[in-house]
């Protein structure tokens, strides 16, 4: 352990809110321990700001042990900091030397607006959810969970792409704003599990649509998502994705949206 | 005030099943004239919105993150017990059940513990049709593991993130409903205030975080799962914003508690490591299967690095104070254990507050290679903190607080003592008792959101004319709206010298000292006595810069401490009131001559229920006493 | 707030169709994109034809122009330029939603996991445009050409490379179009959905080969005319 503290100059994005401009302003962080965690150092800037009557720099954050996906801020220039496979909030300053300087920019896209300083509005993902991350299996009496033997691969593969926490870093990362990663994550996620098959094409279908809908680019296979993305989700799924889409869409029937009252 | 606990008749493994058969129900064409307010959206809360709204009710869900998805459900790692039996290995609903009335020693109502194990089974049913990838075996049938307190193998996981997973189910649940249009969710709102008409629980009142704007919602009834109120503590495992705020809230508009002092304390969690600490990272309770757990016998030992330490010169507590359960005592038992030793001076780490946890056996008889395979990403996750590599050198742990038994009284229904209001997940107090068992924290989420509060919440409404909610200039609706707006302007006209986190943090430190893991009168009426000065300078000196009107973390959170600095002061209360030591409440004049916990059946065994007075006046406590007519009353022991 | 009110598309954006879509998209730049990697190691198969010497390179350039009695070397052409007019129109387009998704840029991105192709794109393809008109003036209608011949596609090809400047542009073209096929190629298995991890190794090697064999015999052609080896 290294007991030495650290003086840093922090170049941070201040916005008041969505509609008004922002810029960056300068702060400096003092004596700061490398045993702290990232946002542990900014409670402390901040405790200093409200100390000297300045409004505290707000950046979103709760669990603090990596798994909540609320923590989000671009540290020089890439989501989450510079470890990899770490969020911000598991970054330690340790990863960080004495006199560095460090800028701090919110996710940049049209589809996560600014809500204040470091904070954006990451509801897309909430609506692309609802339009089809979903199995329809609602509470009551479904069969035995044994009834339907799952081989180990695809429930791994499932799960490898459920460690998604959607916070957004790989449309952070991506040059195009592209929220591929996020989107063929579920897909995966429940097309690879046979419950998940009935509703299989009709939600890659859906998802797309929405995610075009929120005005997220278009993966260009730049692969910055997947170096991005704190829980190393792959790009494999975004593959997986676009089959099962040009699949859905070669094989759709023309009105598939109506169904009979019965 | 009556307490109805509102236990059904009949043999416990009747009881549900009956009580489900005599509850009234609502005409399906009617159910889309009432409006059901659901607050947060963790397993109970987001579980039971999605189960709701498929019956057909409108529900409104609200929750302070941005997301549904990020309620702190989401950071428990271990699993999920069920009665399955599917390892064959003598589990049944009635263990399960017997395992967890005896694991809250014996201070949780038997008939709703029997319900939790009843139901137990379903859960996990309906999480695999939702799409949760539980571990599998290669034959493709769900695996299991073992956990704390328990003889057979009945917890279901998902690698280390159980509680993510279960949670995303009901997310993915939930939001099919918002996507329906049945649900209309709320995030980044936060309930400030209920609203009662007449006695009965009618909507409540929210501050949008984005834009400040108050406001009031309206509604047949009222449901609260907004987990528990460890971070009263300051530093607990808990997430930054999970509050008391709106138990706290309901308590004075007449909801009453149960067993406010009721904290669990986890044993392994990642030592502090200076000021700058904002909160504690649990390490898995698996780690005790192969670790153990040291301090040096002598003080002047433990500054020196523990590799350096002599096998004769280390003191290996647990396994000599508990010879059968050794390192593996439970939760309540090794926490204790471990304070008992760093007051000693034993203590080790920077601060004199940690206990190692050490390998070196296990990787000498296993290989490093099968203790990496086991806890590889523990291990990681603990380096990644501290800078240390546990395969080289032991784990620091110390306990933190982790989980609260006690919360907003409710009867079988999981109604509180306000007609309207229901309960669900760590907000009420029901079914734990006096200490929680690992993993069940989840299955009782999910068991009163997919299951109990659908028939319970029906039942409710089936006995209310459709559409009589009040009108939103109903006298009472704008007393609360402008009562609200004020509290916000009176804190952010304060305009004093020290922060919200100031507070919070004092107010952790008296709660750790006298209120923690061993609690005496003295230390609890000292903490009564320090609770209100620190209250009085809150309200004189609190710092809340910028306005209502645009997202101010530090308005959300000076509301909450005001919250938490009266919270605490029930929960010390309740300490000092319940002479005996119970599972995770311990008071040291009621132990045994080697240290352990006594309890008092004769005078105690019963709920501690807490009716709120108004403002400094003190609260009554009444009693529901606890009958144990299946699991009989005796002593734990792990000698 | 306005973003709590927007909508869920779900079933009536479905409705949009595969070609208004983002993946749907793509595709089509994947499809086209085969089509042009296939013409491009194709045409450059062919061209090897001119180190046979006029005879060879001539004979072959008439079994061109006389497949199917002629009407061969028009469906290439209505081919490739259906397949260019649509990879162009995919990347207009997608290249302008993408624009459009991140309005306000970082001070500071780092580059992790992309490649100077990757990035390089939507110029190398601009590039690559530029030069498609370029050749076929040059080439094949002769209209650029200083001294074109219509029948001896040989000569025009010698004394068309003679002149340094074109040879420059061509060899620039023949680099853009290296980092162009690079990315291209490997991105295509991932935008058909035919990656697979078992694969992916083998994806870049091929990539890789595949740009190296066409650039690397491509650029021989100028160097050997300005060198003399051809003449």
């Amino acid at each position: 352990m290294s007991h030495k503290s650290m003086n840093l100059t922090l170049h941070v994005w201040r916005q008041k809110n969505a509609k008004c401009d922002g810029k960056f302003v300068e702060y400096k962080a003092d004596g700061v321990s490398p045993d702290m965690s990232f946002l542990e150092m900014l409670d402390v800037v901040n405790e200093g700001l409200i100390g000297k009557g300045e409004e505290p720099i707000e950046f979103d954050h709760d669990c603090r042990e990596g798994i909540c996906g609320t923590c989000s801020m671009v540290i020089n220039g890439r989501p989450h900091g510079p470890k990899e496979r770490t969020t911000t909030c598991q970054l330690h300053m340790r990863s960080f030397k004495d006199g560095d300087s460090i800028t701090l920019e919110p996710w940049r896209a049209e589809a996560f607006p600014v809500v204040r300083d470091l904070v954006v509005d990451r509801t897309a993902f909430d609506r692309i959810i609802a339009a089809g991350g979903f199995i329809t299996a609602p509470a009551g009496t479904p069969q035995d969970a044994n009834a339907l033997p799952i081989p180990k691969e695809n429930a791994d593969l499932s799960m490898d792409a459920a460690a998604c926490i959607g916070c957004g870093a790989c449309v952070a990362a991506c040059p195009n704003a592209s929220a591929m990663l996020f989107v063929s994550a579920k897909i995966s996620h429940l097309g690879l599990l046979p419950q998940g098959q009935p509703e299989r094409y009709l939600r890659v279908r859906d998802m797309v649509a929405q995610m075009d809908a929120e005005e997220f680019g278009t993966c260009t296979n730049h692969g910055e998502c997947e170096a991005a993305c704190p829980k190393g989700i792959k790009m494999e799924n975004i593959a997986r994705m676009n089959r099962d889409f040009i699949k859905a869409s070669l094989t759709c029937r023309p009105t598939t949206t109506g169904g009979g009252a019965g | 005030m009556e307490l109805n606990s509102r236990i059904p008749d009949g043999p416990i493994e009747k009881k549900w099943e009956r009580h489900k058969f005599e509850s009234k129900l609502v005409n399906p064409a009617n159910k889309r004239k009432y409006r059901v307010i659901m607050v947060g959206s963790g397993l109970a809360g987001g579980a039971g919105a999605a189960s709701l709204a498929e019956l057909g009710y409108n529900v409104d869900c609200f929750c302070y993150q941005d997301s549904p998805r990020r309620a702190h459900s989401i950071a428990a790692q271990g699993g999920i017990n069920a009665a399955k039996n599917y390892r064959n290995d003598g589990d049944s609903v009635y263990r399960l059940f017997y395992d967890t009335v005896k694991g809250g020693d014996f201070r949780a109502r038997e008939a709703n513990v029997y319900r939790l194990a009843e139901v137990s089974a379903d859960i996990i049913d309906q999480c695999v049709a939702n799409g949760v990838p539980f571990a599998r075996e290669y034959g493709g049938l769900l695996d299991n593991r073992s956990f704390g307190g328990a003889q057979v193998s009945r917890t279901f996981y998902a690698r280390g993130q159980t509680g993510q997973q279960l949670l995303i189910g009901a997310y993915q649940a939930l939001e099919r409903q918002v996507g329906l249009g049945t649900v209309k969710m709320h995030s980044r709102h936060e309930m400030l205030e209920l609203i009662v008409v007449d006695g009965v629980a009618k909507g409540i009142i929210t501050r949008d975080m984005v834009t400040g704007e108050i406001e009031s919602h309206l509604a047949d009834a009222v449901i609260i799962a907004t987990g528990g109120y460890g971070n009263v503590f300051y530093l607990s495992t808990n997430a930054m914003g999970c509050n008391g705020t709106a138990v706290w809230r309901a308590h004075k508009k007449g909801a009453a508690f149960g067993n406010p002092c009721f904290t669990q304390i986890h044993p392994t969690c990642i030592p502090v490591t200076g000021d700058h600490q904002s909160k504690l990272t649990l390490m898995s309770e698996s780690l005790r299967n192969d670790g153990r757990v040291w301090v040096p016998k002598k003080k002047e030992d433990c500054k020196k690095n523990p590799n350096d330490i002599k096998e004769e010169d280390r003191d290996y507590y647990l396994e000599r104070k508990y010879p059968s359960f050794g390192n593996l005592a439970p939760r309540d038992i090794s926490s204790r254990a471990a304070k008992q030793v760093c007051d000693e001076g034993r203590g080790v780490g920077e601060t004199g507050l940690g206990v190692y946890l050490d390998f070196s056996d296990a990787i000498r008889r296993l290989g490093k290679a099968k203790i990496e395979e086991k806890y590889g990403n523990l291990f990681e996750m603990y380096e990644r903190i501290t800078d240390e590599n546990p395969y080289e050198t032991p784990m620091r742990i110390y306990p933190a607080v982790h989980y609260t038994m006690g919360g907003l009284w409710v009867d079988y229904n999981l109604m509180s003592t306000i007609p309207g209001l229901f309960v669900a997940g760590e907000a009420n107090f029901s079914d734990h008792g006096a200490n929680r068992l690992g993993a069940s924290a989840l299955m009782q989420g999910l068991a009163d959101g997919y299951f109990v509060l659908p028939a319970t919440v029906s039942n409710y409404l089936a006995g209310l004319k459709p559409g009589m909610r009040p009108a939103a200039d109903h006298p009472a609706v704008k007393d609360t709206v402008s009562a609200v707006k004020a509290r916000m302007e009176k804190l952010l006209s304060i305009k004093g010298t020290k922060s919200p986190t100031h507070f919070h943090r004092e107010l952790g430190k008296i709660m750790w000292e006298y209120c923690g893991m061993a609690r005496n009168e003295a230390g609890l009426k000292k903490g009564l006595e320090l609770i209100p000065k620190l209250r009085e300078e809150f309200w004189k000196d609190v710092r809340v810069l910028g306005e209502n009107e645009s997202l101010n973390q530090s308005l959300e959170m000076a509301a909450r401490v005001a919250d938490y600095l009266e919270l605490a002061e029930l929960m010390c209360l309740d300490a000092l009131q319940r002479r005996e030591s119970c599972g995770g409440h311990f008071r040291e004049e009621f132990q045994t001559e080697d240290g352990e916990a006594l309890r008092d059946d004769e005078n105690f065994c019963h709920v501690a229920v807490w009716e709120y007075q108004g403002e400094g006046q003190v609260p009554v406590r009444h009693i529901e006493s606890l009958s144990f007519e299946n699991v009989h009353l005796a002593t734990r022991s792990y000698k | 707030m306005s973003v709590a009110e927007q909508s869920i598309a779900g079933a009536e954006a479905r409705g949009h169709g595969f070609l208004a879509s983002s993946v749907g998209r793509k595709v089509v730049m994947a499809a086209t994109g085969i089509i042009l990697f296939g013409f491009v190691t194709v045409h450059m198969i062919g061209n090897t034809q001119a180190y046979l010497g006029a005879e060879g390179f001539n004979a072959y350039a008439k079994f061109l122009h006389s497949m199917l009695h002629g009407a061969g070397i028009w469906i290439f052409r209505a081919v490739l330029l259906t397949a260019v007019g649509l990879h162009i129109w995919a990347a207009v387009t997608l290249t302008l939603d993408n624009q459009a998704a991140r309005p306000v840029g970082y001070r500071a991105q780092q580059s992790i996991a992309s490649t100077w192709a990757s990035r390089t794109m939507r110029w190398s393809g601009v590039i690559l445009a530029v030069f498609i008109v370029y050749h076929l003036l040059h080439l094949t209608t002769g209209t650029v050409h200083p001294n074109f011949d219509h029948t001896n596609p040989y000569a025009n090809f010698v004394s068309g490379f003679k002149v340094p400047l074109a040879a420059g542009f061509y060899i620039v073209a023949q680099l853009c179009l290296g980092l162009h096929m690079w990315h291209g190629v490997w991105s295509v298995t991932q935008s058909l959905g035919l990656a697979h991890p078992r694969y992916d190794s083998l994806r870049r090697s091929f990539a890789t080969g595949l740009t190296l064999l066409v650039v690397g015999v491509n650029i021989t052609f100028p160097i050997a005319v300005l060198t003399g080896f051809i003449h």
